[in-house]
């Protein structure tokens, strides 16, 4: 396994498409500490940052780097070498190369402007979005063989979870509006990764009147402490569920 | 050593192989003859496990392959049309094999020789020609010894003298009391390399037996000949019939 995933990180390297991510989220984030004194304003900027370009750069990144190094996984499947180690080899080395940028290019300017519990939960949720969206995006990857496909259906994810998703809830909710519909909303904000990491990080910064409706619930009927650890229960679920899914799809796949 | 046990693969519609059974020995070298499309390279990659049937078995020493994958430490490979990651060096790959297959297996570089492929070690292979690819191909097929080896097509795009240096080695490592499975569409390769042939056509084993024998059955004494009389006295010839 080690020895599999020495090559995938060397080959990701080379790309110096990570080195631009990092260097990308660095400026932006030191040009929001720059611009803003008060370091609670710029963490909820980064938040939008985070929840938007993050999810992107890693579903579409990762959908191009699977079928880029198809050569490579061909070539070790017709050796000894196990189906899962190449597959969860080329997750790991993917998935640890964009977190390891986001944690460098955030987390170093924040570091220079003083670090505190704000932005800690702000590098943990950008890790974990991460990690769903590379998932994700493998996910896409085996469900067809054809490249450009694969990165439409991934840029559809992005899409659905961004943007789409957040307007069919609130269609929902206006709709039924004279049903009492908590804690179906509490339910229905488990489908989405994107929203689950925005109420983790509203939780951490105590702004429950910026939350909307589905936040100053969630906040009251939990607690920001209970909220925080079912929502990462959640998240962690929406990274291994899609990963697992593409394995069991991959195992059975013709080369 | 391998035994195919009916054997079926279906891509959706298209069924590439119908009910294939085959028993391949040690010390045999078997030519894999069939028109194009006629599920060669199909059934090759089944054995690999790069293909995974749609229903029947394969055993490698007895064991289903199905979800074992250390067997195929026992096979050298040279696939058809070799991919390798475009933006690696020859070095870099040859290096690589090595690395993945673990320290303590001792390489056979005969033929990284005999090619002097060492003299282009820094050579990227998207810069690489289709000869030159075939020759880092059958490079890594042979690079560690191994009981098996399956060649696709081994000598499609070599030159006259790489070819030879290629089918030596392939004369080498048979009298070695190795299993040979060689597919190629030049005959006259295929008679001094094998004894044994495996005859596909539309997805299904129509002769499997020695070479011998297909001669003495059509009573000729080219394996060219022999094949051509065998096809048509069989009447395997393409049916064309509206889809």
């Amino acid at each position: 396994m080690t020895r599999v995933l020495k090559y995938i990180l060397y080959d990701i390297l080379r790309t110096r498409f990570i080195l631009l991510y990092t260097a990308f989220l660095f400026i932006s984030t030191f040009g929001l500490y720059q611009l803003d004194s008060d370091a609670g304003k710029v963490v909820l900027s980064l938040l939008n940052i985070v929840l938007m370009v993050v999810p992107l750069v890693s579903i579409v990144f990762s959908t191009i780097h699977f079928f880029n190094s198809y050569e490579f996984i061909e070539l070790m499947l017709a050796q000894p070498v196990k189906r899962s180690t190449v597959f969860l080899g080329e997750y790991m080395g993917v998935a640890c190369s964009l977190c390891a940028a986001f944690v460098t290019g955030v987390g170093v300017p924040m570091l220079l402007f003083g670090i505190n519990a704000n932005a800690l939960t702000m590098l943990y949720t950008g890790v974990t979005l991460t990690l769903v969206f590379v998932s994700l995006a493998f996910l896409s990857s085996v469900l067809t063989r054809d490249k450009a496909k694969a990165i439409g259906i991934a840029l559809l994810f992005w899409l659905y979870f961004s943007l789409i998703y957040d307007g069919l809830l609130l269609w929902v909710v206006y709709s039924f509006s004279d049903y009492p519909l908590e804690k179906i909303t509490l339910v229905l904000i488990a489908f989405n990764p994107v929203d689950l990491a925005r109420i983790i990080m509203l939780l951490q910064l105590d702004i429950s009147a910026l939350m909307g409706f589905t936040g100053a619930f969630y906040q009251e009927f939990f607690g920001s402490y209970l909220g925080m650890v079912l929502s990462t229960l959640v998240l962690f679920i929406w990274i291994v569920l899609p990963i697992a899914l593409a394995q069991r799809i991959f195992n059975r796949k013709d080369l | 050593m391998i035994s195919i046990k009916q054997i079926d693969k279906k891509f959706g519609k298209l069924t590439a192989l119908e009910n294939v059974s085959l028993e391949l020995q040690t010390g045999k070298s078997y030519a894999l003859v069939g028109p194009n499309g006629s599920g060669k390279t199909t059934l090759i990659k089944s054995i690999l496990g790069l293909v995974i049937p749609t229903s029947g078995d394969i055993l490698f020493s007895e064991k289903s392959i199905r979800h074992d994958w250390k067997y195929r430490d026992k096979i050298g490979y040279m696939p058809q049309i070799g991919h390798y990651p475009e933006n690696m060096s020859i070095g870099q790959l040859f290096d690589m094999m090595k690395n993945i297959r673990g320290e303590n297996q001792r390489s056979d570089e005969e033929l990284i020789d005999a090619f002097k492929l060492y003299k282009m070690y820094d050579k990227r292979m998207h810069a690489l020609s289709g000869g030159t690819r075939q020759k880092v191909s059958a490079a890594l097929a042979f690079l560690f010894p191994a009981p098996v080896y399956i060649l696709d097509e081994p000598t499609a795009g070599l030159d006259p003298i790489s070819t030879e240096i290629l089918k030596e080695k392939i004369i080498h490592e048979r009298r070695m009391n190795k299993l040979l499975m060689i597919t190629s569409h030049i005959l006259s390769d295929l008679e001094e390399l094998t004894s044994s042939m495996v005859y596909m056509f539309e997805g299904k084993v129509h002769f499997n037996n020695t070479i011998e024998q297909l001669k003495h059955e059509t009573n000729e004494v080219k394996l060219s000949k022999a094949l051509t009389t065998f096809i048509r006295q069989k009447e395997l010839v393409a049916s064309v019939s509206e889809v």
